[in-house]
Order: C-alpha cells, then structure tokens, then sequence
C-alpha cells in the first residue's frame, strides 16, 4: 500500500480550521452523516497570534501526519498561516474556502492520497453551491 | 479625510477587517502599515491575495507613511489603515501629528503581555505607548468588530472590560 495514502482507522488525512466554531461545527456535522470526523482534526484559532496560528497547524500537522489544510476564507488569518507552511512544505495542500460537501467527498476518497482527495473534494464542494428560485 | 478607521491588529489583512470592517465601511483601499511586509515581494502578495477584487491594497513602511499620510488619506476612496503592532502605530501617530483616533482591534498573547480584554494582551512599555497618544490628543478605544461596544482605553488599561 502507498504508504501516503495511510488510511488506517481512525487516522486524520487533514486538518480543518476556521473562525470562531465554524472548524468544530463543520467536523461534527461529518461525524453525524458518515461518523467518519476521525479522518479530520479540528482547530480553532480565537484568540492566538499569527505565530500562534502557524506553530499549532505546524504541530498538528507533524503530529497526525495529515497532508492537507481546509480553512474557510481565503482573507483568513488561518489561510496565510497555511500558506506559509504550503510554501516551506512539498506535499502540503490547503484548500480554503471548505464546505460541508467539499470535506464529505474528502473523507469517502480513501483510495487515493489526501493530497488528491483535497483536489477532487475542492471541485464537488464547488459544485454543491448552487441557487435555486427566481 | 478618506480614511475611516486606523487600526492595530497582529494578523494585519484578515476576516475581521476584510468583511467585518469592510464591508459596512464599504472599504476600497487597504493600507498596512508594515516595515516587514513592505520590504518583501513575498510577504506582500501574500497579504495581497488575501484582499478582495474590489479593494485595492497598498503596502507601505513607516517612514514611507508618514511622508506620504497626507496624499494617501487625500485619496476620496474610503480606506482603512493597519499597522500589526503598537510601536509602528505609535511611531505613525507621533509622525504625522493629524491622526485622530486609533482602533485596537487585535493584539493577542505573547510573553510579558497581559490580558486586558479577550483580543487585546499588552505589554507595560505599550501600555505607556498608548497612554502617551491619549494624553497627545487621540482617541484609542478597543473594539474588534463594528457591532461592539468601543472600549475607552482606561477601561481596556483597567482590565474592566473582560
């Protein structure tokens, strides 16, 4: 097996962080759908600096060995945070501007590297915005 | 006088000022205030694909701001001024002597920082930073979005807003 792809139970393939509780309760909401929120750890950064920001995902990042950042806005201090990792680390992927669907076709794509998986994700969730009525 | 709001915040372009501030203020011009920043082309396009499509962003060292704070508050667009730190507020203030009052929207935990309101941790000496721009005239209340309530300084120094 690839070992990037890693998907032993219960190992984290991405981390997902955002403002105020929108990381916690986007994460839950996977849990309750397909009880697969294991696949993904959760941040919050209220109340940390920058660097504070950075050395946390840093951490988690080297201490789940998950590959991928979802954030929520692209104008968020969580994104230039992740982008400076993205910039120091080969093989790190972030993905802002995450929804529900983008991180739900995420978790089910275990048969090829979370990097891919982030990838394909970010084109289901952009898909899922749709409007409807006049 | 076209810009609206002269802010201190650590994480410089993020939500809170993009949306929270920019939206309502109906912000077109950023400027951050950053000797750091401005003296990378990294840095800044950083910051810059953080900004939206309708606001435009410019990128200036202290000293640069002070020289050019007349032309760059001239500008009829409104605008919104950050610095991420006291000192380069500070150093601004006192250059350009026509700033009349100063945001703190974000300076968070750091060593030797206290906590005196969820988003602003201050250190002794910017704590005397602070109280020397009120005494020279300007107002500094903290308040991190538009919905809240604008601190007075004496009450963020006293910590009885926490």
């Amino acid at each position: 097996m690839n070992k990037e792809m890693g998907d032993a139970p219960g190992k984290p393939r991405a981390i997902v962080v955002g403002h105020g509780e929108f990381a916690g309760g986007l994460v839950s909401a996977v849990g309750q759908i397909c009880g697969m929120a294991d696949k993904l750890v959760v941040l919050s950064m209220m109340g940390m600096t920058p660097e504070d920001i950075e050395g946390t995902i840093r951490e988690q990042l080297s201490r789940t060995g998950a590959r991928v950042i979802f954030t929520d806005l692209p104008a968020g201090s969580a994104t230039i945070a992740a982008r400076r990792i993205v910039k120091d680390e080969p093989g790190i992927v972030l993905v802002s501007g995450v929804n529900l669907a983008t991180l739900l076709d995420f978790v089910f794509s275990t048969d090829v590297s979370p990097t891919e998986a982030a990838r394909a994700a970010a084109e289901r969730g952009k898909a899922s915005l749709i409007v409807v009525g006049r | 006088m076209a810009i609206h709001l002269y802010r201190i915040d650590d994480r410089l372009i993020h939500g809170q000022v993009v949306v929270g501030w920019g939206q309502p203020l109906n912000i077109r011009v950023l400027v951050l205030v950053d000797d750091a920043v401005a003296a990378s082309d990294w840095e800044k396009e950083l910051y810059r694909m953080a900004v939206p499509p309708e606001m435009e962003v410019r990128f200036v060292d202290v000293p640069t701001a002070i020289r050019d704070h007349a032309k760059i508050a001239s500008d009829p667009r409104p605008g919104l001024l950050i610095t991420g730190d006291i000192d380069s507020m500070y150093r601004l203030v006192k250059g350009v002597k026509a700033i009349g009052s100063v945001n703190l929207g974000g300076i968070h935990h750091r060593a030797g920082r206290s906590e005196k309101l969820r988003y602003v941790f201050l250190t002794p000496d910017e704590e005397q930073q602070l109280r020397e721009l009120e005494a020279a005239g300007v107002e500094v209340t903290a308040q991190d979005v538009p919905s809240a309530h604008a601190v007075p300084l004496q009450e963020v120094l006293e910590g009885a807003a926490r």
